[in-house]
């Protein structure tokens, strides 16, 4: 049985959420309410979050020596330095520009000098180097010069997507995906709910729980902001039902501030909630087609520590130049979430934590579901970082894969609706393509059907590699096949122009021969 | 292979081959258990003997094959083979029916196809279809039960000359088991409630399985609670057990009643043969049934359809190994054609429409 426990609801939580909603006994059934029928597949790890949910956000972290600024952490095109080695710059001066319409800049996370721009081991399993700015801190920690307050609400939903967009604000649940840009697309098509994923359904990670725990009335501020972006009425934040806490506080926000035009719901807890398409098919029954976007059914989804990026960039002018991160996993003696900035490495937030570093068998950027393992913790903090866990040998479990048992669990799991046995059998046995009738493409790499899988299969290893070798392929093709048309196309221009030629000469004969004729028919 | 661990998830459930195979075994033993308790030593000696050659049969197999031994051998699915072979076996069938099963259970079953997951039939129901259509004489003989506090039980030295000296059972001790006995009944133009009522059956009795048959062929009560707790376990889905025990049970009110005459009603098939051990033991074999849930429901239909078809009509008493074979056949063609929707496609695999008013 992998959808939704009810049992899990039973145990205790019916009575903790009466306590904690004084006066509303009765109010429980009504709050889970939604899509049961179309939640797929799914999963119940271990959350682990214990270690870091009811410890305060962690602001008190020193400035690191030195900072690492990714010009590439978004998805699009990476930013383009507007500063120079050796340049004086302000906290919160823009450093990097964005460039295309799909980018974000880059802003300095505190003062300090510019030391330099090189190639720095990037946040990414293989750790390769990329284009990187180096900011030595000054220490003295010093803002730029803000705008005045302004009234967000007296601005154009136009100048709301620019604002968000020079503020270099991209997804903060780990997408980087750069939050103008869909801005823009949600007010283009109308869209008309905003939905706010608080699911949080990865272990560990407490990051967006602590956030609307502390700082619940600045998020209900940005969703309104981003409504007023958008044009649009409605916002409904989903809210995984293990965070009543994080739930009460928003709901009395939503209730204080937003005059009915923000939701707050609760959502069942389990793995992977927080995909955004599960979150769409439960809040509002809509199911988004293979080829198109949430906007198409008339939804936006956008994560809550967005939502505070961007009332901080409206309200206060101040652009993204830190984010709260999970520190945790086995290996970390002090977990805990902290507010740290952008470009910090990851090795001093786990040494901030006190972890030790002979215990640790992985590193994990992100949650244990989806993230990625890192080589070594000396790369920085980039703006979709969740966590950072430090997983000791036990909770990373060696394991050895065996046959498959056909025992279908990962079927069963699978909140796409795919057969992962299936898929893994044709990858196996080398016909990649037999793998895409199976739906190859359509997998999220959720990791559903590995967490699962008895026979320890790391099923989604073998999705990744075939898509990633598909697309190898494809490429090879591509570039085959213009090779090609770039041959072909020269012999059609060499054949041409011998014809061309031996036309003109055929013409020139015949005007040759002209005078003649007409000299005969003269 | 280890590379798993370079690749997300980097957590996995705890539960694991071995202990789905032990947990299987584990509500299995009941049931065994009260068969060894009403057929006695010979009973306890036939199941030893399948279980062992299993065992060893798999481990000749690795050896050959060149596999570790050890690690497949401890994920328990040999024994779990063997241990239903033995169940489908006459408690007091002579040891080289055990060893013979075995041997076409785990080899020319499971290992031939290329080991664990890999085979198209359920060995189990593979061994006993083989062994009764090559040694029928053997496999219908069929002990009554008798307790073993009774002095007509046999004893350790009978026991051991029933099963590995071919000893033939006194008179009396064997007769037909229930399914049999009503369709040899009816054959001689008997009618349906005198030959249960010379059969001496009874429901509780049934339920209970204080009755003749192979050893899981005895009680229903066991065996479905032991599915039950399977179920709750979430060691199997309901889908399979579910259709196949209500397609049983449909087709048998059905014809009930139209002729009750002649055809017994859902409570006698339920609790008869080796139903409740086929629905939650056997059809729900993992390699051999569909993985989809929807596929599951139309494989449990079609095995208890077929349960149904050839217990009434066809020409042996008991249907349960013939419709779960059968079906196991179809199952990569259920599998082709039953797949789930995948998410934001039709069933045809086609992204869905877009809805009105969207470009
Ligand atoms: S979960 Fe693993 S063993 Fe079970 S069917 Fe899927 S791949 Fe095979
Ligand atoms: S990783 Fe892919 S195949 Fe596996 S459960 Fe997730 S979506 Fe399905």
């Amino acid at each position: 049985m992998a959808l939704f426990d009810i049992h899990a609801l039973w145990d205790g939580k019916l009575f903790d959420v009466q306590s904690l909603l004084p006066g509303k006994p009765f109010e429980f059934k009504g709050l889970i309410k939604g899509n049961q029928s179309k939640i797929r597949g799914g999963v119940h790890p271990e959350p682990r979050k214990e270690a870091t949910a009811d410890r305060p956000i962690d602001t008190g972290f020193p400035l690191p020596p030195m900072l690492y600024l990714a010009l590439w952490q978004h998805v699009g095109k990476p930013a383009d330095p507007v500063v120079k080695v050796g340049d004086k710059v302000l906290k919160g001066q823009l450093l990097a520009v964005s460039q295309g319409l799909v980018s974000a800049p880059i802003h300095a996370p505190t003062s300090g000098i510019v030391a330099d721009i090189m190639d720095y081991p990037s946040a990414h399993p293989s750790a390769l180097p990329t284009p990187t700015l180096l900011l030595e801190p000054d220490g003295e920690d010093r803002w730029m010069e803000l705008p005045e307050k302004i009234d967000p609400f007296s601005l154009s939903p136009e100048e709301i997507s620019l604002r968000v967009g020079a503020a270099g604000v991209v997804g903060l649940g780990g997408a980087a995906f750069p939050s103008a840009v869909k801005l823009n697309l949600g007010r283009r098509t109308k869209i008309q709910t905003l939905l706010i994923n608080g699911g949080e359904c990865e272990p560990y990670l407490t990051c967006d729980d602590r956030l609307m725990r502390e700082r619940a009335r600045v998020i209900v501020d940005g969703i309104l902001i981003m409504l007023h972006g958008l044009g649009a009425q409605k916002a409904i934040v989903g809210i995984e039902d293990n965070k009543l806490e994080a739930y009460t506080t928003m709901r009395m926000a939503a209730d204080e501030l937003s005059e009915g035009k923000v939701e707050i719901a609760l959502v069942p807890s389990f793995y992977p909630m927080g995909w955004d398409k599960q979150l769409i098919g439960y809040l509002t029954g809509k199911e988004v087609p293979a080829d198109g976007r949430a906007t198409d059914v008339g939804v936006l989804m956008h994560n809550v520590g967005t939502a505070y990026a961007v009332q901080q960039a409206i309200r206060h002018g101040k652009p993204l130049i830190s984010r709260i991160v999970t520190v945790s996993g086995g290996a970390v003696g002090s977990a805990r979430n902290i507010e740290a900035p952008i470009g910090t490495p990851l090795a001093s937030l786990l040494a901030h934590c006190d972890y030790r570093p002979e215990d640790t068998a992985r590193y994990v950027m992100g949650g244990p579901m989806m993230g990625e393992s890192l080589p070594h913790p000396n790369v920085p903090l980039v703006k979709g970082t969740c966590g950072i866990l430090a997983l000791t040998q036990e909770e990373v479990s060696a394991s050895n894969a065996k046959s498959c048992i056909r025992c279908s669990r990962c079927v069963t799991a699978c909140p796409v609706g795919l057969q992962p046995l299936e898929m893994v059998a044709r990858i196996r046995a080398g016909q990649l393509e037999q793998s895409l009738k199976f739906g190859l493409k359509d997998c999220i790499s959720c990791g559903s059907c590995s967490y699962v899988c008895p026979s320890e299969i790391p099923l989604v290893h073998y999705f990744k590699y075939a898509n990633g070798e598909l697309l190898t392929r494809d490429q090879a093709n591509h570039k085959a096949e213009q090779t090609k048309k770039l041959a072909e196309e020269k012999l059609a221009r060499l054949e041409r122009q011998k014809q061309e030629a031996a036309a003109a000469a055929a013409a020139r004969k015949a005007a040759a021969k002209k005078p003649k004729i007409t000299e005969q028919a003269a | 292979m280890s590379t798993s661990m370079l690749s997300a998830p980097f957590t996995r459930s705890e539960l694991q081959i071995q202990s789905i195979m032990l947990t299987v075994v584990l509500a299995l033993a009941p049931g065994t258990a009260w068969g060894v308790f009403i057929f006695g030593w010979p009973a306890l000696f036939i199941f030893i003997v399948t279980v062992a050659s299993a065992i060893a049969f798999e481990a000749a197999c690795l050896m050959l094959a060149g596999k570790r031994v050890d690690a497949t051998l401890l994920d328990g699915s040999a024994l779990l083979s063997g241990w239903l072979i033995a169940l489908t076996l006459p408690p007091w069938a002579p040891w080289w029916i055990g060893v013979v099963g075995a041997f076409i259970g785990i080899v020319v079953g499971k290992q031939v196809f290329g080991g664990l997951g890999q085979n198209l039939f359920n060995p189990a129901m593979l061994a006993r279809v083989a062994l009764l259509v090559s040694f029928p004489v053997e496999m219908t003989v069929w002990a009554n039960p008798i307790s073993p506090f009774s002095s007509a039980a046999p004893g350790l030295l009978d026991s051991i000359a029933i099963t590995f000296g071919g000893l033939t059972p006194a008179d009396g001790s064997t007769g037909a088991t229930m399914l049999g006995w009503v369709k040899t009944e009816f054959s001689q133009g008997r009618l349906l409630d005198q030959s249960l009522a010379t059969g001496d059956y009874g429901f509780y009795k049934s339920l209970l399985g204080w009755t003749g048959g192979s050893l899981g062929e005895t009680s229903a009560l066991f065996y479905l609670v032991g599915g039950v707790w399977l179920l709750k376990k979430q060691i199997i889905t309901w889908q399979i057990p579910f259709s196949m025990l209500a397609t049983v049970a449909l087709l048998a009110s059905v014809f009930t009643l139209l002729d009750g005459e002649r055809y017994p009603g859902p409570l006698f098939h339920l609790t008869s043969g080796a139903l409740m051990l086929g629905a939650f033991f056997i059809a729900t074999d993992y390699v051999t049934s569909p993985n989809s849930p929807v596929g599951q429901m139309i494989f449990g239909a079609g095995c208890g359809l077929l349960v149904y078809v050839i217990r009434t009509w066809g020409s042996y008493p008991e249907g349960v190994a013939f419709a779960v074979l059968l079906m196991n056949s179809l199952t990569p063609v259920i599998d082709h054609y039953v797949r789930p929707r995948i998410y934001g496609r039709n069933r045809k695999g086609k992204p869905l429409e877009l809805p009105e008013g969207r470009e």
